[in-house]
């Protein structure tokens, strides 16, 4: 303890010897880290958002269906138990948030022009937050219940369409038999979208409506429900799994979209690549500034051995100037990380951009994600890296013979 | 037991193409609680002789004890804690720890050594008083003129009471009155606490003051005096 002490106090005064010299490895660290939590955060944002975007197109945390659904998603790929029953075994479970639908490919037609879409007839009180969809941004208005009668098609749907709200188009898709259903509709609303994409890919019909208009009785094509966080799905997984027989398949949702799951995992490798990058090139200077400070200080050194401080005293020394050094550095570092990114945290507008950002599945707004993991990780890297950098100085200094760095002459 | 044996040691030095012999089969006892002063001209050997027994430089062949204990063929962790527990020393120059305060360069080899604050602060601040430093003991080296630092690091090297204390030069940077106050407490030390005193030194003043002075010239002893100390 005492010895601790003399170490921490000789490596403390040591530090602040050269004030500029610190000053600058200060700063230089103090900027490294902040640039490693700043550049993870915005890209912990943007895969946020394609997370949550590629989330909020439907597939929800964990998402049930027919086990022929996927390779054939035609309206006689049903889930065998009835919506009603269903809804009976979800309340009971307990979800944060679920909802049953039926989802098929149609077509829906103007007056002037038609375009295949894929059809969503939903109960509009439980997919409130599970979709894209926000149901305050809609020129008119959005479906009001499940036995509603209107539809709700994209702002660019209506455009390729040259339809609006108030006017009439045509639902046609097949029923369980094979035969074409189909039914003209009174366009309610119009939607927005973070990626125009998804403007044109979906249209919202009440869920009684389209049951009836495909004949499916009281029967949905899935059933989908999310938990607290998409990256820890496994809860919800096992619970939804529990609410059926194996006449149904129960997917998380990177399972559904190896795309984003893939994405998730590379984004945290990079995460850390980035990390490791960043203390590489801060190392050189961190490195350096021990060597000089070891240099200069070679006689105090054998004047410390000889007066009876064993060499790994000395090492010890030389690895806690290096700590402390790194420990303001990532305080201040963390501190200018937090400052920046906390007034950008309402987004960042990359509309500049845009149209390639929509093509990786991302919007024009990024919103930074600082995660306590990510921080700690920096801030871990860091220090753990920086011990193993500072080693090498620090074994060099304790293996002066005292007699000749206390003889050395400048 | 002697408190210091050499024995047919033997140190040599390559200068360029010349070879140097700083020590040359010599050979010394040194008893218990004895005061020695070492003399040479320069490059006779004295401060190789001091560094050998202290266990900073080791010997080509020979045989170097500290009681009884063979110091020429322990690891670097054995001497540098046989330093630390037995050993006190006085360098020629740069003694002191820049960054550490008078006091705190007296109390460094005991908070090394595990020695209670309180008993570390007792003992640093009757010691600066001895050596006349009283009132500046937060001063750094800095501050201080060669004869006050080198006054720090004498009682460095005896306030922690090791048995053996090695001084190179430890008058060389004082005033004659200094000098002999530094002297008699080396004396009182050893009447004391019988402790060892090795001294190498130019100084005539000191050499007047020793009941032992061994002459050295070119590695060898040439001198071995019993006298009686003024």
């Amino acid at each position: 303890m005492h010895k601790l002490h003399v170490l921490l106090m000789l490596a403390w005064r040591n530090l602040w010897r050269n004030h500029r010299r610190t000053g600058i490895m200060l700063a230089a660290i103090g900027v490294g880290v902040w640039a490693m939590i700043f550049m993870t955060a915005l890209t912990q944002g943007m895969v946020n958002d394609m997370i949550k975007d590629g989330i909020s197109v439907l597939p929800g945390h964990v998402l049930a269906h027919h086990p022929d659904y996927r390779d054939d998603p035609n309206i006689n790929n049903l889930i065998p138990t009835p919506d009603s029953e269903l809804k009976k075994r979800f309340d009971a479970a307990g979800f944060k948030q679920w909802a049953t639908r039926i989802k098929v490919p149609a077509v829906v037609t103007s007056e002037r022009d038609a375009r295949g879409v894929t059809l969503l007839g939903i109960d509009p009180a439980n997919e409130r937050g599970l979709t894209f969809v926000a149901y305050d941004d809609i020129d008119g208005r959005f479906l009001q219940d499940a036995a509603d009668s209107g539809i709700v098609i994209g702002r660019k749907l209506a455009d390729t369409l040259e339809t609006e709200v108030g006017k009439r188009v045509v639902v046609m898709s097949q029923d369980p038999d094979n035969d074409i259903a189909d039914r003209g509709f009174r366009v309610v609303g119009l939607f927005g979208a973070s990626q125009e994409s998804f403007e044109e890919m979906f249209v919202f019909a009440g869920k009684e409506a389209i049951q009836r208009l495909l004949k499916v009785g009281d029967y949905v094509t899935e059933a989908v429900a999310v938990g607290d966080d998409y990256r820890d799905v496994e809860p919800v997984y096992e619970k939804m799994v529990g609410l059926f027989d194996d006449d149904v398949v129960v997917k998380r949702w990177f399972e559904l979209d190896s795309y984003l799951g893939t994405m998730l995992t590379v984004m945290d490798g990079f995460v850390l690549i980035y990390v490791v990058i960043i203390f590489l090139a801060l190392s050189f200077g961190l490195v350096n500034t021990l060597v000089m400070a070891v240099f200069e200080r070679v006689r105090e050194i054998g004047l410390m051995l000889a007066l009876g401080m064993k060499p790994s005293s000395i090492l010890g020394q030389i690895i806690i100037e290096s700590m402390l050094l790194l420990i303001i550095g990532l305080a201040i570092g963390n501190v200018l990380a937090i400052a920046s990114i906390e007034p950008l945290k309402s987004g960042i507008d990359i509309s500049i951009v845009a149209e390639g950002m929509e093509m990786m599945g991302a919007a024009s707004v990024l919103y930074p994600q600082l995660r306590l993991q990510d921080i700690v990780l920096a801030n871990v890297v860091v220090l753990v890296l920086g011990f193993f950098a500072s080693l090498s100085p620090a074994w060099r200094a304790s293996r002066y013979e005292p007699i000749e760095a206390i003889t050395r002459v400048d | 037991m002697a408190a210091v044996r050499c024995v047919d040691v033997c140190k040599t030095y390559i200068q360029g193409d010349q070879e140097i012999k700083a020590l040359d089969h010599l050979s010394i006892e040194i008893e218990a609680g004895g005061f020695v002063c070492l003399s040479s001209p320069s490059g006779g050997g004295k401060t190789t002789l001091l560094n050998a027994i202290g266990g900073l430089d080791k010997p080509d062949s020979g045989e170097v004890w500290i009681e009884d204990q063979r110091i020429d063929t322990m690891s670097k962790g054995e001497l540098a804690d046989l330093r630390l527990r037995k050993i006190g020393f006085v360098f020629q120059a740069y003694n002191l720890i820049p960054v550490l305060t008078a006091r705190e360069n007296v109390e460094f080899v005991m908070q090394v050594q595990g020695m209670r604050p309180a008993e570390r602060r007792e003992r640093s601040t009757a010691l600066l008083e001895e050596v006349g430093l009283a009132g500046l003991e937060d001063r750094r080296p800095a501050q201080m003129s060669g004869g006050q630092q080198q006054r720090v690091a004498v009682a460095r090297a005896i306030v922690s009471r090791p048995t053996l204390v090695l001084a190179d030069e430890p008058t060389a940077n004082l005033d004659s009155k200094t000098s002999d106050g530094l002297m008699d407490l080396f004396e009182e030390l050893n009447d004391n606490h019988k402790t060892t005193f090795v001294i190498a030194t130019h100084d005539q003043r000191v050499m007047a003051h020793v009941p032992r002075l061994v002459r050295m010239l070119d590695g060898r002893i040439v001198d071995d005096i019993e006298q009686n100390a003024a």
